[in-house]
């Protein structure tokens, strides 16, 4: 590791690599939530007992699979520049943390939604509306970390560590919450007995989870590209870049 | 390295004993938050004993929180911090002497105290100790885990706080397997599952929490 | 035994404190660490010690690296940095007996006492540290040296805060420690004479 620290090249590589590919992955993502809320709202059938009221679940679901994904896409980033110290790793990680905190407020606002309708209350202490509480907890909490250590390296490293240690618990509180809710209400009211997967169903959510996959990938990028400027402000590549900006 | 693990805990009982007003404080803040709750819901004795777990637990998992912050603060601002990050002892090994201490002063008064605050909730006598114990095995995972968010927040604006953002959430399993317990004997069920998982929860702690301490003073004594 | 610094640099936040710095020290070595205030002294001091990780660069221990083998480096080193690293509530002596037992050196008290009268702070042994003044707070963090058995001594500021006669015990001890085969990296504003088998500078520019 004999690399100068102002040559050290990736994010000076990756400003402009991420500028071009943002344009496509904004591109994908609107075609495929055209697509994904056309079945879902168009082709899908009205579900006989819940009505028009089910279509919820088209956000819902994907939005709770995002969640949870963007928490281990996350925690996997932070790993990786943890062990290589490599800066731009911890930048996306830090990039990545508000679409996820999003992501799972999206998932809890529609699972409230849902099931006023559903079970009449806006409210229910559901597992799977509960775990997705304590995950919006784990991001703000990674969120706060980072925002209050002013020094980045610290900030990336101390963040890094709360991930990981976030990632080992997730599986844990997942499993007591399950239980918890199992022996306190028993299984009468569950969220998993959702209407029965049609084919057409299964095909807008996954549409509707890909246009979210690739909105988050284009978010995130373009976070990660405000997030380098910031931090290598006095760097040679940024002066050059705002140099270039302003003749 | 047996010997630098019991120099470590020494020196923090050691201190302790000559800092007794901050485990009291521990121990008052258990005391007054488990005591509100009759004030703010009735003195029902059905309802208080049915509360009663989850209140203690809770009251429990605060008392613990609001000390934690001192567990590395102090070493921090003298800079014994540093010098035991530069002893020649693995740093995991000192932590958790460091943890233990510190469960010896905050969590098992915590847990001793705890039965006759039962008392006050009007749980029968096998609820009591079975209280006792989910107490016994699950404080440990509190401690371990509470000093990973010690570590991270160390010398950051408004660390107490954050702490608590940090590591309440992580609590969380320990808190349903240790209130469940109470519960289930509470209703005439074996709490054996529960307490065997809080013994479980401590024991991945014990494993994993130092590991996780150690790695996050290093990056908070930089 | 050898101690080498391969380009270090170091950043904090967004400022680069020095680059480039490389030195190699031996036993018998005296090396000065100078430069204005923020220059980056004590950053570079701990960043010897393994307390800060090099953004770029590596420190070697004898050919190794020290992040490779951190227990024998840490057994052979001393750091004294900014604070004292006593403990308030304990007794100058507690303090000593708990650095000496994390070191893993065994010392009885007839021999901290010896190390507290050698820099002149004897009577204040079975007092909190709690009431002592700055100065001979110093004085008790810097017993330690009378104590230990490391050969490589790290130390920030050693002279600030003493007085002239505590000066001079302490140049003499540091010049005992050299002519003994050891090695010591300081940084210091006071004008003390020390003398060493070799001595070297590193000036760190803002």
């Amino acid at each position: 590791m004999s690399i100068h620290w102002f040559k050290y090249s990736s994010p000076q590589t990756f400003y402009p690599l991420a500028g071009k590919m943002i344009p496509w992955f904004a591109w994908l993502a609107t075609i495929f939530l055209v697509a994904g809320l056309y079945i879902s709202f168009a082709i899908a059938p009205t579900d006989f007992q819940q009505g028009e009221a089910y279509r919820i679940i088209f956000v819902h679901v994907p939005a709770a699979w995002m969640s949870m994904v963007i928490y281990i896409v996350m925690a996997a980033w932070a790993a990786l520049g943890l062990a290589l110290n490599a800066r731009l790793s911890a930048m996306m990680a830090q990039a990545l943390a508000p679409t996820g905190a999003i992501f799972t407020l999206l998932a809890l606002v529609t699972g409230s939604l849902w099931g006023k309708p559903m079970w009449g209350a806006w409210w229910v202490w559901d597992a799977r509306l509960t775990s997705e509480l304590i995950l919006l907890f784990l991001y703000l909490g990674f969120i706060a970390l980072q925002s209050s250590i002013d020094d980045p390296r610290r900030a990336d490293r101390a963040g890094a560590l709360l991930a990981l240690v976030g990632v080992v618990n997730v599986p844990i509180i997942y499993f007591s919450v399950k239980w918890w809710n199992t022996l306190h209400q028993g299984s009468s009211i569950n969220m998993g007995a959702a209407p029965k997967m049609a084919m057409t169903m299964l095909t807008g959510m996954l549409l509707m989870a890909l246009a979210f996959w690739m909105y988050t990938i284009a978010v995130a990028l373009m976070r990660v590209r405000c997030i380098m400027l910031e931090r290598e402000r006095s760097s040679d590549w940024v002066k050059a870049l705002s140099v270039g900006v302003k003749s | 390295m047996n010997n630098a693990w019991l120099t470590v805990l020494k020196r923090d009982l050691l201190l302790a004993l000559r800092r007794r007003s901050d485990v009291a404080t521990t121990l008052f803040f258990f005391l007054i938050v488990s005591s509100l709750f009759p004030l703010g819901i009735g003195p029902e004795p059905a309802v208080l004993s049915s509360i009663a777990p989850g209140v203690l637990w809770v009251a429990a998992l605060l008392a613990g929180m609001i000390s934690l912050t001192r567990l590395f603060a102090a070493d921090f601002e003298d800079g014994s911090l540093e010098q035991m990050l530069l002893a020649p002892q693995p740093l995991t090994l000192l932590v958790t002497a460091k943890v233990f201490a510190h469960w010896l002063v905050c969590g098992l008064p915590v847990v001793l105290l705890a039965p006759l605050i039962g008392l006050q909730y009007a749980l029968p006598g096998d609820a009591l100790l079975v209280l006792v114990w989910a107490l016994l095995l699950g404080t440990p995972a509190l401690s371990l885990i509470g000093a990973i968010g010690a570590a991270l927040t160390l010398g950051v604006r408004g660390s107490g706080l954050l702490v608590a953002l940090l590591v309440l959430p992580l609590y969380i399993p320990v808190l349903i397997f240790g209130a469940g317990a109470v519960a289930a004997s509470q209703n005439g069920m074996s709490a054996q599952a529960h307490l065997s998982l809080l013994a479980a929860c401590s024991l991945l702690a014990l494993v994993l929490a130092p590991m996780a301490t150690a790695a996050a003073l290093k990056v908070s004594v930089e | 035994m050898l101690l080498a610094a391969q380009g270090l640099a170091c950043l904090r936040g967004d400022r680069l404190l020095f680059k480039s710095v490389s030195f190699e020290l031996m036993a018998g070595g005296l090396l000065y660490v100078l430069g204005e205030n923020g220059s980056g002294k004590s950053s570079l001091l701990r960043l010897l010690c393994g307390l800060l990780m090099p953004e770029v660069g590596e420190v070697h221990w004898c050919g190794k690296s020290i992040k490779q083998d951190p227990e024998t480096y840490l057994s052979n080193l001393l750091y004294l940095g900014h604070l004292n690293g006593l403990k308030d509530d304990l007794t100058a002596l507690e303090n000593l007996q708990m650095s000496a037992r994390l070191a893993d050196s065994l010392v009885d008290e007839q021999k901290m006492l010896s190390a507290l009268t050698s820099i002149g702070i004897a009577r204040c042994a079975n007092l909190p540290v709690r009431v002592l003044s700055q100065g001979q707070k110093r004085r008790v963090a810097l017993a330690r040296l009378w104590l230990t058995e490391s050969k490589l001594w790290i130390l920030d500021e050693p002279f600030a805060a003493l007085d002239a006669a505590s000066i001079e015990v302490l140049a003499s001890r540091l010049n005992q420690h050299m002519s003994d085969g050891g090695m010591t990296i300081i940084t210091t504003h006071q004008d003390v004479e020390i003398s060493a088998q070799s001595t070297q500078t590193v000036r760190l520019s803002a």
